[in-house]
């Protein structure tokens, strides 16, 4: 099947926009929500009015990062179907069913309690409250959890079985699908992401306040919640972080080889900690190395637990390595053909009722189906995804998550000595730290997402094939209106938040 | 329990299940409704900021229903999610652009360092109150019309018209229904105004507006049933699967399914109930009208997708190739996959319950402009 590449170029691009300019909300609301909780509920112990001003006072920025969630995350939900329509149907016995469920589990959860957590102060009561404060929070989570699920079984795909009579993947096992260990990790990794993020804007806003000498009070105990809960999820997030690495070095070698920008396998691999890459232009999108400060032994490590374990490259996986058992790419992609040449002659033994011809045909396919993807590959080198952004990406992600831990142990010990507000230099670097988790947190996606081309479905499905029969044109023109509603609305959500902290926590609320 | 039923139990317990997600949704399209008559009703800034706080506390449930109503039909009959949504691009896209300007208006208006300014936020309710309402009933409508798509071996789609959907707009039947749900909308606004608001000002404008909007519904409502019930429809031959045109299908369909004629006859004698006696009787019976009438805008829908899917009918309908036309059973999911969802189906009852609880504890009272003075989250 031939596509336009510009299509495809567009239509990647127009969900690359929406996916990032929605993950520009998502996060806050997921650790915020949670951080809310915590501060509602010692008001709730305490009796201690200054706990409910500062919970409503959170509460109000909560509200106004929500709304623009919820609105650029609807997009995203139907560009399934809009822009990937032949996706939604090669996958949507399986991808479908999450989508379903989070509607019916998380969202109404989220969207029924928020209505209590807003307008209930004066109509229900505390507890009723409290309760509808933490089902929004478990809702909002919840609601990750099942496109994660998604997310991660584009990833590596599991629990399925493909059907040559209705062309496409089928689910066979729900419970695979769910608790896949790809999906266990993509959640918590990603949720913990944005508990950490929630974290380092309440300690980012508070210490401007505390730059300022106003409401020093409210900051503290702001600091004091936030710190702990960023310090807790943090360890989450560096250990799934963790199994992260050696589940892509495990299901995605070429993501992982081209992450770490290893082009010839090796033992006892070296991670590069820090580097700096020159492009060659090659074919191989080989990039060398400007300068790089290396940790021995320490990538075969990360991804085997094994410090003299072996770690394939780059062209190990696209040429093939018989000593390590790795098959071409040119290997795969005839494989990949001889599946959907069976599938072709399957289907036309069906037409004329030829149960040998199908039968035979089937042998072949259940055979080679594992690398039918590869059948639409024209060339080996297409299976290798962007090096650089990949490699820096997931530098700049891991280098920053480490400043957060820190950050968190810093504050949290000021906090506690009582010392913050003299740290000012402590002050303005987490108010400079509330950008750069929103960077941490998009180039961790970048990694994920961009790591995995040409693939829209791990080895099943390239993104060339997914995209629906549109104009690039028509695509073009979405684009636009998208990248231009959007950015008026961030402006806005911006020059909202900015000054709803600006006002600061009133005595009832932030309004 | 679900795995003993046969593929077909579980499309048609799969499609009962869309058609009751499809009805609620129309029944919610009253905040969407109520979007369009802010103005009209709302001459000074204190009304109009009652209006959007009584519509406010409930766009939520609207918004998620069409998300959920979204999944449920990619995760039970994808055939239909991959092509419509991938054929009939311009049309959903400009649902969804209409919905994602909602989603921030409400927190956004009344916020200050807004630099667009209330009035434009009021201009984006607007916008998805009606572009929504009448683009959702014009896309539901081409389920009785048919669209020009093809369906390949793999059951690849492909839109067959460059126009990706917006030729829907110019066929009568679909705009009829658009405006039929556009009205039906603005309507369930006014009974539900009268069942929240306790501003006499706005209540006095709302009851002359409810005729001005009962008759160009019932004009547009007669238009799209005569058509429906005079013209041929899609009927799938049930041994050998083939589709053919027949007359009189969905006449056929609510005679030869009597139940769901039936409901059809109550849902709209019901809306009409809540009109009329809404009108006439307004002292007493002006805090029943949205409930006899969004009962019965729920019962009416929920009998027109029966009829669209049911009784060997395809309910997506292709003008450019018959045989590509999708019906319960050559676009749904697989057993399991239905079987799964299946059980998901059973908190369905939980979620109302929780839902009704919370919706009577915030609607305890109506809204007036003290309780919003009190309140300290205002839209």
């Amino acid at each position: 099947m031939s596509m336009d590449a510009s299509l495809v170029d567009w239509s990647r691009a127009q969900f690359a926009l929406t996916a990032i300019y929605h993950w520009l909300f998502v996060p806050l609301t997921l650790g915020l929500s949670f951080i809310i909780a915590f501060m509602e509920s010692i008001y709730v112990k305490t009796g201690n009015e200054e706990w409910k001003r500062i919970t409503k006072f959170w509460m109000t920025l909560f509200g106004i990062n929500f709304a623009i969630g919820v609105a650029t995350g609807i997009i995203l939900e139907f560009e399934f179907g809009t822009n990937w329509s032949n996706y939604s149907w090669f996958v949507g016995d399986i991808f479908g069913a999450p989508l379903a469920v989070e509607g019916i589990m998380a969202f109404f959860l989220e969207s029924t309690f928020i209505a209590v957590m807003f307008f209930g102060w004066n109509k229900v009561g505390k507890r009723f409250h409290l309760v509808s404060t933490w089902l929004v929070a478990i809702g909002a989570s919840l609601s990750a959890l099942w496109i994660l699920v998604a997310n991660a079984w584009m990833q590596y795909p599991t629990g399925m079985r493909f059907n040559p009579d209705t062309a496409r993947n089928e689910m066979v096992n729900f419970w695979e699908v769910l608790f896949s260990p790809v999906a266990i990790n993509k959640f918590l990794h990603t949720v913990s992401s944005g508990y950490v993020l929630a974290a380092v804007f309440v300690i980012g806003v508070s210490s401007w306040y505390l730059l300022r000498k106003r409401h020093e009070a409210v900051a503290k105990k702001s600091i004091l919640v936030a710190s702990v809960f960023g310090l807790i999820m943090s360890v989450f997030l560096v250990l799934t972080g963790d199994g992260s690495a050696r589940l892509m070095a495990k299901h995605q070698p070429v993501k992982f080889a081209a992450m770490e920008n290893l082009y010839e396998g090796q033992t006892n691999a070296p991670l590069v900690a820090i580097g700096i890459l020159t492009s060659k232009g090659d074919e191989h999108k080989k990039e060398d190395f400007l300068m790089k400060l290396e940790i021995p032994d320490f990538l075969s490590y990360m991804a085997f637990l094994s410090a003299n374990a072996y770690v394939p490259g780059i062209q190990d996986l696209i040429h093939g390595n018989e000593e390590h058992g790795i098959i071409s790419v040119d290997e795969k992609i005839a494989k990949g053909k001889l599946a959907i040449g069976a599938l072709k002659q399957y289907k036309q033994a069906r037409k004329t009722n030829e149960t040998m011809k199908a039968d035979s045909a089937m042998k072949i396919l259940d055979a080679n189906f594992a690398y039918f993807g590869y059948g639409y590959l024209t060339n080996a080198h297409d299976a290798i995804p962007p090096i650089k952004e990949t490699f820096y990406s997931f530098r700049g992600m891991v280098g920053l998550g480490l400043w957060f831990v820190l950050l968190f142990i810093l504050m949290l010990w000021s906090v506690m000595k009582n010392k913050v507000e003299k740290r000012r230099w402590l002050l303005r670097l987490a108010l400079l730290s509330i950008p750069l988790a929103y960077l941490a947190s998009e180039m961790g996606w970048i990694v994920a997402e961009l790591g995995r081309q040409p693939w829209i479905i791990q080895d099943l499905m390239p993104t060339s094939v997914a995209v629906s029969q549109i104009s690039a044109g028509s695509v073009k023109l979405t684009f636009v209106l998208f990248a231009i509603t959007f950015t008026l609305l961030l402006i806005a959500d911006f020059k909202i938040l900015t000054k709803y902290i600006k006002i600061g926590p009133k005595d009832g609320g932030a309004e | 329990m679900f795995e003993t039923m046969s593929h077909l139990a579980l499309q048609q317990y799969w499609w009962i299940i869309i058609s009751l997600l499809g009805s609620i949704l129309v029944f919610l399209l009253f905040v969407q409704g109520g979007q369009t008559l802010i103005r009209r009703l709302g001459k000074d800034e204190t009304e109009r900021t009652i209006l959007i706080n009584v519509l406010g506390r409930k766009w939520e449930f609207t918004f998620t229903t069409l998300v959920t109503f979204g999944g449920a039909f990619f995760a039970s009959f994808p055939l239909f999610y991959s092509t419509s949504f991938g054929g009939a691009y311009w049309v959903w896209m400009i649902i969804l652009f209409a919905f994602v300007i909602q989603a921030v208006s409400y927190e956004y208006r009344k916020k200050q360092g807004n630099f667009l300014g209330a009035r434009t936020y009021e201009v984006f309710l607007f916008i998805n109150g009606a572009l929504g309402t009448i683009l959702l009933g014009t896309a539901v409508a081409t389920f009785f019309t048919g669209s020009a798509f093809s369906v390949n071996e793999n059951n690849f789609s492909r839109w067959e018209v460059p126009t990706h959907g917006l030729e829907a707009a110019l066929n009568i039947q679909n705009l009829s229904l658009g405006l039929t749900v556009f009205f039906l909308s603005r309507i369930l606004a006014l009974l539900y105004f009268f069942k929240n608001v306790n501003h006499d000002k706005i209540i006095e404008r709302a009851r002359k507006q409810l005729l001005y909007e009962a008759i160009p519904f019932l004009v547009f409502f007669l238009i799209f049933a005569t058509l429906l019930l005079i013209k041929e429809g899609f009927a799938v031959d049930p041994v050998t699967r083939l589709v053919s045109m027949e007359p009189n299908k969905y006449l056929s369909n609510l005679l030869e399914m009597p139940f769901v004629g039936i409901l059809f006859l109550i849902g709209v004698v019901l809306v009409l109930l809540g009109i009329v006696r809404t009108i006439t009787c307004y002292e007493k019976c002006s805090d029943k009208g949205i409930w006899l009438t969004g009962s019965g805008t729920i019962l009416t829908v929920f009998s027109l997708f029966l009829i669209a899917g049911f009784n060997n009918t395809s309910f997506y309908p292709s003008t450019f190739d018959l045989q590509s036309s999708l019906t319960i059973q050559n676009s749904s999911s697989s057993h399991y996959t239905l079987t799964a969802m299946s059980y998901v189906s059973l908190l369905v009852p939980f979620v109302l319950a929780y839902i009704v609880y919370t919706w009577r504890a915030i609607n305890k009272k109506k809204i007036t402009t003290d309780e919003l003075k009190e309140e300290g989250h205002v839209y």
